[in-house]
């Protein structure tokens, strides 16, 4: 078997291996194809969401005092939103974002202790914002919101609580990412595979500012 | 070329992966294999779709039938329709999409091998999940459209029963989920590959017509699958955990399920047919020896097709009752889609308008598609107006109109498809004389069994109920269709013999047995495992015309390289893992009503899917 010529050293030949029409990786193309799917995906929860606001039968409600069903007997029960927690959680995720971005810098310029530093504190807001949500369930709960309490419960628990998994699933990509950084596998020439991520991340905190406003705000 | 040349096929190469045996279909990650691994898998499943209908047509054949209980003829309908949409005509267009694409825009694979035959598996598993029901004896029976209310497990009023208490609709439920998984899944990867692996001087404008067609529909399905993941998961919320999404008796509205349904199930009638364009676009133009007409008009009138699909899905609900505003304006864009499918159908007219036609059996099959999807085409225009439309709907009228556009259309142009590339795909050309008996069969059982449907449906004959008393004048007609679905059956065997009859016999097929125009007739039949020893520049939509004509008319075949300075992917069985993972995922929610503490199942399944996927991550690709 003769390699009579490597085909990327003839002039003007191009390196089949590496061929892409657009120039760009498969993976980043790969990953807006799915952010677009995942529009449609909290579209679809967040219209529900509206549909069904103000179409419960009995309370509690996010934004009224109504009455309800509390430790087996009927009650007035308060608005159950506490929006000061709610802020303080869109603020740290919305920082998270900027901080993804200064990791990401961190590693196209091939500083590692940026990259390591400013991803520890993204994956410390995703965190936080999870905890934040996880407290926030379990108050609403003992406050007589079940799931399927009514349907505000139903629609609220089903929207947040899908970002929320995504926002999980995006703290496991990204501690991922941090394990290998500490362990010197995200050269320069990989700052790709943490931009994926990054971009991943950007699209779940956009998606909290759609929700924070129509579900929190929005009366 | 600059690799050498060698007279046979390459020996086994020291470092190369095995190239027979089951272990090396399991691990595969080529797009040809995986391909066939589709075509093989929807073939079973299709021809089991048949037999649910079959047994249908059985029990209409009179008045008064007495073959099968209501229940098994809910079950029945319900898993002919999702068999046929979700198992049958979706994963046959799969096939062609992984074996075609590749080939013709010049890649040596998809943009993400692992990713597809992850898909393949899932579909799979997802299958055969589904049809589990039958083993257990609780197959679904609410519809292929699941309506909210039929599908609900708990009691709606003091006096009513739970219309389904049992596991039917959860297999249905989580069955379709798990399908889902696998095309989205394959519908990025085929996106990525289109966008992103098109050969040198492929420019978006030089795609032939079957890609092109194929484009759109991973963009539906991009698009319209997560609509229909997020009504299957609060419906499965709705039966498991007491919400009340779709139940009135919660304030919640049974509409709802219909709306999210549909805006997903229109743009699936796209996916369904649109392949079947792309199909009839590639064969036409060859066997008519003459370019395809008006190719540009024809790409963005399947741009437009799929564009105004998401914007109909309304018409699906008429009868709801939604209101004059709601009324029009789904009718009229409904109207409008006439226009684009028109145009296609024009330019396929005017491509063989003055070509030197050549009836093959693929061509029949192509040119049937085109007669019989005007008529399903035009019914569909008649029932988009809500009028007409609320004598029509619920009737046998429905039935004929989606039957001429999904069997005389989809199937049809897939027929066509699998006489044009089998020589291909398998190295032998499939027998044109058993072909005909096969075509003429079918084209005329097809006609037999549904054209009297429109008859019928007008006269009032309401569907999916299980029989029908004498005296309506129903009987003649459905003795008609009857044996007009026989015939149809048989010549899905004669194709089945053609089949064994053709792998029995020697490879005969050249690399061009039809003097194509695309990429796929310039590489040996069949291809080898990397297409292309170098990737082809191209110049124009019709590369392999343009070669012939250079030629002076006749091409050598293309030789057999070894190719072994060409590096292919690894093969892989993570895919495997990660895609059982997400069948136990679904699976373990099954019995999650039944038995809750069954929620650690879960837990494992989930923590199964997380540590195939980074294995997967992690294992080098090359």
């Amino acid at each position: 078997m003769a390699h009579a010529a490597s085909h990327t050293s003839e002039p003007g030949a191009i390196d089949e291996h590496h061929w892409t029409s657009t120039g760009m990786d498969n993976r980043k193309i790969a990953l807006w194809a799915f952010i677009g799917s995942e529009c449609l995906f909290f579209a679809s929860l967040i219209s529900t969401y509206l549909v069904y606001k103000g179409k419960s039968l009995v309370g509690p409600l996010p934004h009224d005092a109504s009455e309800c069903v509390l430790n087996g007997t009927k009650q007035a029960c308060e608005p159950i939103f506490e929006i000061p927690l709610v802020t303080l959680g869109t603020a740290v995720l919305l920082f998270s974002s900027l901080f993804v971005v200064l990791a990401l810098y961190g590693a196209q310029k091939g500083n590692r202790k940026m990259m390591i530093g400013w991803l520890s504190a993204t994956v410390l807001c995703g965190l936080f914002f999870v905890g934040m949500q996880v407290y926030e369930f379990y108050h609403f709960f003992h406050k007589g919101l079940g799931y399927s309490t009514n349907l505000f419960g139903s629609t609220f628990y089903t929207l947040t609580g899908f970002h929320g998994t995504h926002v999980s699933i995006g703290v496991i990509w990204l501690a991922t990412m941090l394990v290998l950084a500490i362990r010197g596998k995200v050269p320069p020439e990989k700052a790709l595979n943490l931009e994926l991520a990054a971009l991943y991340w950007h699209f779940v905190d956009v998606v909290w500012i759609v929700i924070f406003p129509v579900v929190y705000l929005m009366r | 070329m600059a690799t050498s040349v060698l007279e046979h096929r390459p020996p086994a190469l020291p470092h190369a992966h095995p190239k027979t045996g089951i272990w090396s279909w399991i691990t595969t990650v080529d797009h040809k294999r995986i391909g066939i691994m589709y075509g093989a898998t929807s073939f079973l499943f299709f021809l089991l779709g048949g037999l649910e209908a079959l047994i249908m047509r059985m029990q209409l054949i009179g008045p008064n039938g007495k073959l099968v209980d209501p229940d098994t003829f809910n079950a029945l309908f319900t898993m002919h329709g999702t068999t046929m949409i979700f198992l049958g005509v979706m994963p046959l267009s799969a096939m062609f999409f992984n074996y075609f694409i590749p080939i013709q825009i010049g890649a040596r694979d998809v943009a993400f091998p692992r990713l597809n035959a992850f898909s393949y598996w899932v579909f799979l598993l997802g299958g055969l999940f589904i049809n589990a029901s039958f083993i257990v004896g609780t197959p679904p029976d609410g519809g292929w459209f699941g309506y909210a209310n039929l599908t609900s497990s708990r009691v709606m009023s003091a006096t009513a029963a739970a219309p389904s208490p049992g596991l039917n609709i959860d297999f249905w439920v989580l069955g379709l989920q798990i399908l889902g998984v696998a095309s989205l899944a394959a519908a990025v990867n085929f996106f990525v590959t289109i966008v992103n692996m098109r050969a040198p001087g492929m420019r978006m404008l030089r795609m032939p017509m079957f890609v092109w067609m194929s484009f759109v529909v991973q963009v539906l399905l991009v698009l319209a699958f997560p609509v229909i993941t997020v009504a299957l998961i609060l419906l499965m919320f709705d039966r498991n955990f007491g919400s009340s999404f779709f139940m009135p008796d919660g304030g919640g509205d049974p509409v709802m399920w219909q709306h999210l349904f549909w805006i997903f199930g229109h743009p699936e009638v796209y996916i369904l047919i649109l392949p079947a364009f792309g199909i009839t676009s590639e064969i036409l133009p060859v066997f008519s020896r003459k370019p395809l007409f008006g190719y540009t008009a024809m790409v963005f009138s399947g741009i437009f097709i799929g564009f105004v699909g998401f914007g109909v899905w309304s018409h699906h609900m008429f009868a709801t009752g939604m209101g004059p505003f709601a009324d029009t304006f789904f009718a009229i864009a409904t109207m409008v889609i006439a226009i684009p499918t028109g145009v296609k159908i024009f330019n396929w007219v005017g491509t063989m308008w003055g070509g030197s036609i050549r009836y093959t059996t693929a061509m029949l099959s192509a040119i049937a598609m085109v007669a019989l999807f005007i008529i399903g085409g035009l019914s569909g225009v008649m029932h988009s107006s809500p009028p007409a439309d609320l004598q029509q709907t619920d009737t046998y009228f429905i039935v004929a109109h989606f039957h001429y556009v999904l069997f005389g259309g989809a199937i049809f142009g897939l027929t066509a498809g699998a006489y044009y590339w089998w020589p291909k795909m398998f190295g032998r050309l499939l027998n044109e004389s058993l072909g005909k008996v096969h075509f003429w069969l079918m084209f005329i059982g097809m006609n037999l069994t549904f054209f009297p449907m429109h008859f019928l449906g007008l006269h009032g004959m309401p569907r999916r109920v299980y029989t029908y008393p004498e005296g309506l004048g129903f009987e003649f007609w459905n003795r008609v269709e009857t044996f007009g679905s026989f015939m149809l059956a048989a010549g899905f065997l004669v194709f089945i013999v053609n089949i064994i009859k053709t792998w029995r016999g020697p490879r005969n097929a050249p690399a061009d047995p039809w003097h194509g125009a695309t990429l796929e007739w310039s590489i040996p039949s069949p291809p080898q495992e990397f297409n292309f020893p170098k990737l082809p520049v191209v110049h124009s939509s019709v590369p392999q015309w343009d070669a012939r004509r250079a030629a002076g008319g006749e091409l050598p075949e293309p030789e057999l390289v070894s190719g072994e300075d060409i590096h292919m992917p690894n093969p892989s069985y993570w895919p495997l893992v990660a895609a059982i993972g997400v069948f136990l995922v679904f699976f373990s929610l099954l019995f999650i009503r039944t038995w809750p503490s069954w929620w650690m199942f879960t837990i494992f399944s989930v923590l199964w899917l997380f540590y195939g996927v980074y294995r997967w991550a992690f294992e080098p690709a090359h």
